[in-house]
């Protein structure tokens, strides 16, 4: 909402020399909140003065235009030319080319002098221009930034004005004027008006305030006015589209009356459009009251108006020529031709006022909120009325509305009040509300006294009854937002200031610290970075595509997956169900940075949705629902595990003099997932695996507990070309979640660290070449006994002196007995064993 | 051939003084002892060694000379040949030790390598810096006695909403800027705040309740330099017998502190949230805000609206309580003077990898 400062001070004690910053620095302690300044005098400067045309030549140029040479008085006959600078004659006569033709000898103009500023940083100075020197312009509105009028210059007595020569047109036209912009909040309707920031102004100064509607006189206009009939059928929620409709009539308008310049200077600034007369007045009275009226063409109603829902397949076109389909839910104004507008949304273009309106039907109605609400998102036509209705409409305030409508056009637009008056519906019922005494301090911890909370109370215009438990407060009609204890507490707080809340520091009882997965989730994030990797975060916005690859380790699994019905980007439009696909694009767009060498990893949540998704259940607010409905969201919640995943392309680090890094392999996937199993102290069990995304022969499938919990390895050869991304990119990514809480809670020490001597044996073991190590280790292992404390892989060997077929596996085996020297015969037979449990399973001999 | 290499030369049996010859003996020491300090290096001194306490060296001559001599004879010689033979081999051992020194000193000096041109072997690893903050904020309440609780991120209506008050039809509701998951009547959303678990960690737990909750929230906000579609905040929440709006001031101020120094203050202005009620908008004077000290917009926070205690099954009448959020992008923006919030979103590893691990 923008505040004209001089409307402002007509109802609140604003100092003379206060800016809008000032004011703005005021409000905010009552809660609304600064957001900008508009202050025409920014960009415009003066001297900008009234001049009168004396004389006019019009003078053919030698590029064929016709100019206007004129000779314009810019002080008094007879005075003395007051201002001095270059190019301002002494005379008091300047000299100007003029090249609009709007104009005769004799009319008063808008003259900027030299060393005027005109928006856009434009210096008028004196310049020599189609053979003469013109001092000066004679200005139109849109130079002067205060409208788009493709007509010419500005005329002032076509504005009705008739000022005296040498007048400043900077507080003629109220271009000295400049308007606070605020913030208002949801509660806080009534703030979308001057009345309402006045009397804000006025609670945060401690200063006077004058309510606007108390200037208002309605006249006993004691005729029936147009017949209106609130037929709604339907309410929202039990409650009535329109509670109150208010009509009255002005006969006799001229339609050729301009707007006054201060009225279109006000609504200027406040952001608004002048439009003609009869419009500017029903806006002019929306931001000084807060409700938003209608004016129909009386001529062009038919009969009694009917306020109810639209009818199926009913139509409408608005006065923005735009036909709309209406729904049923549409809260309707008809008269017997129909609909004739959406109410407090916008009216019809059938009955709108135009530049022939005498008579003017006022509707000054309270509508619904979630009503005029649905309807504005239906046909997307926010307005400055259905803003307003929203957000609650003072419903005590439509006669006096209509009652200011009725006085501007009779004072501005010639219009004759008539005394024919409707005021269908009621006022509803006043809101009282019980403070408890001493409620508001200890809930705030201030000590309020009964003075201050009565003083607050009342200067938010409620009333105050003070009584043996408290206070009984009835709100003020403008203030629907205040309905419980707490509301008045915050309007005590507030009123009295929040700065005067101290300090109290509360003891929370003993805590448990971080909760083990709280503790696991961070060691695993700070591991892979300790370990070079680099934590990125990445939207969970993925295609369809990248969740049917990345989300199903088999081609063709159907992967259910959660999409936004308003997602940011159409394509995508679901959410991840793998941690991949953001990697890596993240990947992809370092690369394109020049990093081409990369280790990125993410920890977060994946979408998995189950049988149920969501619940048709939605409780009401302010209750704790069943434990059975509980139950039930509960349950609508899809399962969302936190992931871990990897990426990592290019080389282990920048190759450097003396420094040849390795390239990444899927090794160093499988790597990354060993550091996070290490981490948790779980035990990951690798086999080979299989996974779309995944070259088909380099990816292994990570257990733990004999459940997959990931994969890792090298990228789909076809699915990184796709992509655009490096070949031999590797991944891994893990159910972290799984992992987590398939850790020991205590892990219990390994007994007796043995100090007795290690002895070492070496086997090679040729077995098929489609048998895979771990395999042939874990036999090895097996049959190797107690006294194997270690055995590593450390040679594969294929070739001379290997058959066909066949590769070679050698291991290192480490013996060592708890309780003392090992013999070189122990350890062979222990040896021996192991080869024959490997020959045993896989046909293993020994090399 | 001068004199003095005449006598340092390795002597003849002709040469060999008697092992009484006192001066002979002499002599030969003196050779000896001229030899091992001409000694440059190891390799000379090994030729000295050779040379004058070697088999053939004069004294070792002259040593195996007693044996043949008479019985009276044997004492004199053996001590003069004995204490000469001791004082060139004590001087063998200073030398050895000076020579070693110094070839030691010479090999490191040989040895020396440009370190600036050393390569950076280890991959350098980060943690986002978002992810720092949050633990970082996380440890000051849990300092506090506070407990951390999270939720999802794909959430119900009803906890994202209704449970905290939002009226259906409410512009506030609408003014979310909500993602709704398919379909509308599964009453499901990405949560627009981390609010909902207000209400999830207090039906979870008996009062008196004092948790943090950090997480991932989204609107439908297009990305720009302050925006971002997806974002985190923290919220806390505080439900206990008596509890002020005063304790919230106070927590809020401890919090400030720790983050941004003893120098810190905070501001509240009254504000609207439908879950709290009074509630208030938090500013933050920031002492190292860039450009001079500064307040500066933070979060909102403020009284728990009876109805979320209700929505919880807790009374109101007998309790109340306080809550707060904030963003965690925000803070990072204005505590750590990030300029673009794409920074923040790209991955690019530049970013996180200048900040190191704690910030």
């Amino acid at each position: 909402m923008r505040i004209p400062l001089s409307w402002l001070r007509e109802y609140a004690q604003v100092p003379a020399d206060a800016s809008a910053e000032d004011v703005m620095a005021d409000l905010v302690k009552v809660g609304l909140e600064e957001e900008d300044v508009h202050r025409p005098s920014d960009e415009l400067s003066g001297p900008i003065v009234v001049g009168q045309v004396l004389s006019l030549e019009k003078e053919v140029a030698s590029n064929g235009k016709t100019i206007n040479w004129c000779q314009v008085r810019v002080v008094p006959e007879g005075a003395e030319q007051t201002l001095a600078g270059k190019g301002i004659d002494p005379s008091g006569v300047q000299g100007i080319v003029c090249g609009a033709h709007n104009f005769v000898e004799g009319d008063k103009v808008v003259v900027t002098l030299p060393g005027a500023v005109l928006p856009g940083d434009f210096k008028i100075s004196p310049r020599k221009t189609y053979g003469h020197t013109s001092a000066g312009m004679i200005a139109s509105s849109r130079e002067l930034g205060i409208g788009d009028d493709h007509d010419g210059i500005i005329v002032l007595s076509r504005l009705g004005l008739d000022p005296q020569l040498g007048t400043d047109v900077m507080e003629l036209f109220g271009l000295d004027d400049q308007a606070a912009e605020i913030n208002v909040t949801p509660d806080r309707g009534y703030c979308f008006s001057i009345r309402g920031v006045a009397r804000e102004y006025a609670l945060a100064t401690g200063t006077s305030f004058t309510d606007p509607a108390s200037k208002v006189v309605v006249s006993d206009a004691a005729e029936a006015g147009h017949e209106v009939v609130l037929a709604d059928e339907a309410p929202i929620y039990g409650v009535p589209g329109c509670t109150r409709f208010v009509t009255r009539e002005v006969n006799g308008i001229d339609p050729s009356r301009p707007t006054p310049r201060w009225m279109a200077s006000r609504l200027q600034l406040a952001g608004m459009r002048s439009i003609s007369l009869v419009v500017d007045i029903s806006n002019y009275v929306m931001l000084e009251l807060g409700a938003p009226l209608h004016f129909y063409d009386a001529d062009k109603l038919t009969g009694a108006i009917t306020v109810r829902r639209a009818a199926a397949g009913e139509k409408l076109t608005t006065l923005d020529d735009k036909e709309r389909e209406l729904s049923v839910e549409d809260l309707l104004i008809t008269d017997e031709s129909g609909a004739i507008g959406i109410a407090g949304v916008m009216g019809g273009a059938a009955t709108e006022v135009s530049h022939s309106t005498s008579r003017v039907l006022i509707e000054a109605a309270h509508f619904d909120a979630v009503s005029i609400g649905r309807s504005r998102r239906r046909h997307k036509l926010p307005s400055e009325a259905s803003k307003r209705f929203e957000r609650g409409v003072d419903p005590r305030i439509m006669q006096i509305a209509a009652q200011r409508a009725v006085d501007l056009l009779v004072e501005l637009a010639g219009g004759t009040e008539t005394a024919k008056v409707t005021d269908a519906g009621q006022i509803p019922a006043d809101t009282t509300i019980q403070l408890p005494a001493g409620f508001a301090g200890a809930l705030v911890g201030v000590d309020y006294t009964d003075e201050q909370t009565i003083t607050a109370l009342e200067g938010i215009g409620a009333s105050v009854e003070q009584n043996s438990e408290g206070f009984a407060v009835t709100a003020p009609s403008w203030r629907p937002d205040l309905a419980i204890k707490e509301d008045l507490v915050e309007e005590v707080a507030r009123v009295v200031g929040y700065d005067q809340i101290p300090a109290t520091l509360p003891v929370a009882p003993p805590g448990r610290g971080l909760t083990r997965t709280q503790s696991q989730r961070r060691r695993l994030l700070q591991g892979l970075a300790d370990a070079g990797l680099t934590e990125v975060l990445n939207y969970p916005f993925v295609s369809e595509a990248q969740n049917s690859t990345f989300g199903a380790a088999q081609a063709g699994t159907e992967v259910k997956s959660i999409s936004l019905a308003n997602p940011i980007s159409k394509e995508f439009r679901f959410l991840r169900t793998s941690l991949l696909p953001g990697l890596l694009e993240t990947a992809r767009r370092n690369i394109g940075r020049g990093f081409r060498d990369l280790a990125l990893y993410e920890g977060g949540l994946v979408f998995l949705p189950g049988e149920q998704l969501g619940s048709s259940v939605l409780p009401p607010l302010g209750a704790k629902p069943s434990d059975e409905v509980l139950a039930e969201l509960f349950n609508g919640v899809p399962n969302q595990p936190w992931h871990l995943a990897a990426v990592l392309t290019g080389r282990e680090a920048t190759p450097a003099a003396g420094f040849a890094p390795r390239a990444w392999d899927w090794a160093d996937a499988l790597d990354a997932a060993y550091c996070a199993a290490n981490i948790l102290g779980v035990e990951l069990e690798v086999a080979q695996g299989s996974h779309q995304a995944f070259h088909p022969g380099r990816v292994a499938a990570l257990k733990v507990a004999g459940e997959i919990v990931g994969y890792a390895g090298e990228l789909h050869p076809a699915l990184l070309k796709d992509a655009d991304l490096p070949a031999r990119t590797v991944a891994m990514e893990l159910d972290a979640a799984a992992m987590m809480a398939a850790a020991p809670a205590v892990v219990v020490a390994q007994q007796h660290l043995s100090t007795q001597p290690l002895a070492t044996q070496d086997v090679a073991l040729v077995v098929d070449q489609d048998v895979v190590a771990g395999d042939v280790r874990d036999a090895v292992r097996e049959g190797a006994g107690e006294l194997l404390e270690d055995i590593a892989l450390f040679d594969v060997y294929q070739g001379q002196g290997i058959e066909d077929g066949k590769k070679s596996l050698a291991f290192g085996l480490r013996f060592r007995a708890a309780d003392r020297t090992l013999t070189a015969d122990e350890a062979s037979e222990a040896r021996a064993a192991a080869v024959a449990v490997a020959t045993e399973k896989f046909g293993a001999s020994q090399r | 051939m001068s004199d003095q290499t005449t006598e340092q030369a390795p002597v003849g049996e002709s040469n060999v003084p008697h092992p009484t010859d006192e001066a002979g003996i002499q002599h030969a020491v003196d050779a000896a002892l001229a030899a091992i300090e001409a000694a440059g290096d190891l390799n000379e001194l090994k030729e000295a060694r050779l040379a004058h306490t070697g088999e053939k060296s004069a004294l070792s001559l002259a040593n195996r000379q007693i044996g043949k001599l008479d019985k009276s004879e044997k004492a004199v010689a053996g001590k003069l040949v004995g204490g000469a033979r001791g004082r060139v081999n004590k001087a063998l051992a200073a030398r050895t030790v000076v020579l070693e020194e110094a070839e030691a000193a010479r090999i490191l000096i040989e040895e020396t390598v440009d370190v600036t041109a050393a390569a950076r072997r280890r991959r350098v690893g980060a943690r986002h810096p978002l992810s720092v903050l949050q633990d970082r904020v996380a440890d000051i309440f849990v300092g506090m006695g506070w407990e951390i609780a999270e939720g999802p991120e794909v959430e119900s209506e009803w906890f994202n909403f209704d449970a905290l008050n939002f009226k259906p039809d409410h512009p506030a509701r609408e003014m979310q800027d909500t993602f709704f998951v398919e379909p509308a009547d599964a009453h499901l959303v990405l949560r627009t705040h981390t609010s909902p678990v207000q209400v999830r960690s207090m039906l979870e737990r008996d009062v008196p309740v004092y948790v943090l909750c950090p997480g991932r929230t989204f609107r439908t906000d297009e990305l720009d330099a302050t925006h971002t579609p997806v974002f985190h905040q923290f919220e806390g929440l505080a439900v206990d017998k008596g509890l002020t709006m005063a304790d919230l001031r106070g927590t809020l101020e401890h919090f400030a502190r720790q983050m941004f120094g003893a120098e810190a203050q905070i501001r509240l202005r009254p504000a609207y949230f439908p879950f709290t009620e009074p509630s208030a908008e938090l500013d933050i004077w920031h002492p190292g805000a860039k450009g001079g000290p500064r307040w500066i917009e933070w979060g909102g926070c403020g009284m728990i609206n009876p109805n979320v205690l209700r929505a919880a099954g807790i009374d109101p009448e007998e309790y109340s309580g306080f809550a707060f959020g904030m963003g965690i992008e925000r803070t990072l923006m204005f505590r750590n003077d990030v300029p673009d919030m794409h920074d923040m979103i790209e991955g690019d590893i530049r970013f996180s990898q200048h900040f190191g691990m704690e910030i």
